[in-house]
């Protein structure tokens, strides 16, 4: 691997070169567990591993769960029950799975917003975040086709309005709609293709996680000073960094734990506090929901889906220009995927040269906005589309936008930023000055 | 009713936004404090054997339990009742075999049967298919300290018929104080002194709409008892590893964090 200079793994053992000459696989291993990484990384990088994690505990737990699930539209609902009543320890591989899904998004979230604060979309990270926003996108579409799958009430009924989005497409939406759904509503077919693609994707973002990974492996981590490791050469390198194994694996795993003491105490006394209780009625294309509302991590998106009414004037504009063809549920369909896709372009839409949000003064607050923006989109969501809940929804899908296609680029212009360390190993010996020649040996007599 | 208060504030920090869905109007919500809240709460099995009575007498003349198999009566954690009495109980019901191609009585194999001769809703999952507390304004923090409210409403619902009656297109509608919409299709079906109890427990409405809902919720979860347990356990072992990871992690950064000044 290219990058940062580090030592590489050298076989030593007669048994090591025979196998290192055939395939490298030790010194791929070591490789990645050696690589060196930036040692000022703080608490928020830790949520890369609590995504990894979720990754395999979804794809282990699901795979236990799909021995037992019927894609059937008469069974489906009644094998879940079957997995929650007479399946081995069934309920708590469901639950596992079901809260899961939640704690994946709540890391993903962590994960994207701090990849913005810090600018690790930047050059030269901007494979390694576009791959990200495509592992993104195979999670929603997962997590949606997973929640058909108990064909609960809210699964139905969700499953029929998102894919309604693709019939919103003018003029071949509803032929796309109908070979989406297999037929033209929601059916066995239907069902049937979710459970397949719901096992596929997975381990497609496995994949794309490994590319991902390769990546920013090649780059190197960023870190909160957004200054690079001093690569010129081992020695220099070494100053900037620690290898990834122990330092980072145990401080990950640490948080990890901690994270996991919640994630498990809601399973075990609250599982049901983050789902429907729709859910737990059989679907019925007969009833509709009073609310259909999606889970609490399509919340957001959900809220911008909605602003765009046909009584907002850019709306009305667009029809206007287009004549018709781009009606308000069109535009509402091109905004919730508009806001994702912006994301891909923010390599390209942030003009300033500093990397790291902590030596950009005005760029704080501005970030501070969206992070709040983003809570109160997720709370708009929520609640039904009209009088003040709808003006909050447009107000704050505008923002959204206006952050990514009008703050970013002018803030590199206008911003001057504060004084940024010369090197990393200067950012971590602010923090953690040299000390006087007595007192680490009263600090090390403590432990 | 006491609340799953453990980590919730940890849970408010990271859930803050959460379970917000809006359901319909509803109406008033008695909060009741059951046997089997919080995280070290258990089912009563003599509530649960009385709600089971309730259930089989009143409800089940309209209501199905299609989910639930008879042989979980003896599950211990929930009902408690011995083989040969899930023999004699299941023999009470009536299921269509399709071998046989006839009716005949249920073994502890069999499921309850379903019902819906009325179009009445199956109760299987009921107490976990409603809710009863909610907002405020939709941040799902209401739920998160009294509970998603499903048993209370079925309480409420059960106790919440005000006597007054309308019609309405040739049905008999009854006012109740829990439904939204204020009134249901459904005949009040608890009345004071309505079933003697085996175990001298007076029949009020109250205390047997407590009964039968606590039975439902059981229904519903019957692996509530496991789930807490296997949470208990976790949040523990984990809590053990984490302090464990905490003081491990601690010693490997202290050389790289607390140096001494050197030659450069």
């Amino acid at each position: 691997m290219s990058g940062i200079p580090h030592d590489h793994y050298e076989p030593k053992t007669s048994i090591e070169k025979w196998l290192h000459r055939r395939l490298p696989v030790v010194s791929i291993v070591y490789d990645t567990l050696m690589i060196p990484t930036p040692k000022n990384l703080n608490w928020m990088w830790i949520w890369g591993i609590v995504l990894t994690f979720c990754l395999v505990h979804q794809i282990v737990t699901g795979i236990v769960l799909a021995m037992h699930y019927t894609p059937h539209v008469d069974l489906a609902f009644a094998s879940v029950e079957h997995i929650m009543r007479n399946v081995n320890s069934g309920w708590a591989l469901r639950y596992l799975h079901q809260n899961g899904a939640s704690l994946f998004f709540l890391a993903a979230y962590f994960h994207i917003f701090r990849s913005i604060y810090y600018g690790s979309y930047k050059a030269p990270r901007e494979i390694t975040w576009i791959i990200g926003i495509f592992i993104f996108l195979a999670m929603m579409g997962t997590a949606f086709m997973g929640y058909v799958l108990p064909w609960g009430q809210m699964s139905f009924w969700a499953a029929t309005v998102i894919s309604g989005l693709f019939g919103a497409i003018p003029g071949i939406g509803e032929s796309i709609q109908t070979w989406l759904l297999g037929g033209p509503a929601v059916d066995n077919a239907t069902l049937n293709r979710f459970f397949s693609l719901h096992y596929l994707l997975p381990f497609v973002i496995a994949g794309l996680v490994v590319v991902h990974i390769w990546a920013f492996h090649t780059t190197g981590n960023n870190n909160p000073s957004g200054v690079e490791v001093r690569r010129t050469s081992k020695e220099e390198a070494k100053k900037d960094t620690v290898p990834f194994w122990p330092y980072f694996v145990i401080k990950d795993f640490f948080a990890l734990a901690v994270i996991l003491v919640v994630f498990f105490a809601i399973v075990g006394f609250m599982p049901n506090y983050l789902g429907h209780p729709d859910n737990y009625i059989e679907a019925n294309p007969l009833v509709t929901p009073e609310h259909i509302v999606p889970e609490w991590y399509f919340l957001p998106f959900y809220a911008i889906l909605r602003a765009f009414t046909s009584d907002v004037w850019v709306v009305q504009l667009v029809s206007f220009v287009t004549g018709g063809i781009i009606d308000a549920k069109f535009f509402g369909v091109m905004a919730m995927f508009g806001s994702i896709m912006v994301l891909v372009l923010l390599p390209w839409l942030d003009t300033s040269i500093i990397r790291s949000g902590k030596y950009r003064p005005m760029f704080k607050w501005w970030f501070m906005l969206l992070v709040i923006d983003f809570i109160v989109l997720t709370w708009a969501g929520s609640r039904p589309a009209e009088g003040i809940y709808s003006i909050i929804a447009l107000a704050g899908s505008t923002y959204w936008f206006m952050f990514f296609i009008v703050v970013l680029p002018l803030l590199g212009i206008l911003e001057s930023p504060s004084r940024r360390p010369v090197s990393i190993e200067e950012d971590f010996n602010q923090h953690y000055p040299e000390m006087d020649a007595e007192t680490p040996e009263t600090e090390s007599a403590k432990e | 009713m006491r609340r799953i208060l453990l980590a919730s504030g940890l849970i408010g920090l990271l859930f803050g936004i959460s379970n917000v869905h809006a359901a319909g109007p509803a109406g008033h919500i008695e909060d009741i404090s059951f046997s089997y809240e919080g995280p070290f709460g258990t089912f009563e099995p003599e509530q649960l054997q009385r709600g089971l009575v309730v259930y089989q007498e009143v409800c089940a003349a309209c209501h199905g339990l299609k989910y639930v198999p008879f042989r979980t009566l003896g599950d211990t954690g929930g009902l408690d009742l011995s083989e040969a009495a899930v023999k004699t109980f299941a023999r009470n019901f009536e299921i269509y075999d399709e071998e046989l191609e006839d009716f005949r009585s249920a073994l502890p194999t069999d499921n309850f049967p379903a019902n819906d001769s009325v179009g009445a809703p199956d109760l299987s999952l009921i107490t976990k298919a409603r809710s009863g507390f909610h907002g405020p304004e939709g941040t799902g923090l209401a739920q998160l300290f009294k509970g998603i409210g499903g048993p209370e409403y079925v309480y409420s619902l059960l106790t919440g018929y005000t006597g007054k009656e309308k019609e309405e297109s040739g049905n008999l509608l009854y006012e109740n104080t829990a439904f939204s919409g204020g009134y249901i299709n459904m005949a009040p079906p608890l009345v004071d002194d309505l079933i003697e109890f085996a175990d001298g427990t007076p029949s009020t409405v109250e205390g047997m709409a407590e009964d039968v809902t606590a039975f439902l919720v059981w229904a519903a979860e019957p692996k509530m008892m496991a789930r807490k347990q296997m949470g208990f356990v976790s949040v523990s072992l984990l809590i053990l590893l984490s302090v464990l990871l905490y003081l491990t992690n601690k010693k490997i950064w202290a050389p790289i964090k607390h140096r001494t000044r050197t030659e450069d």
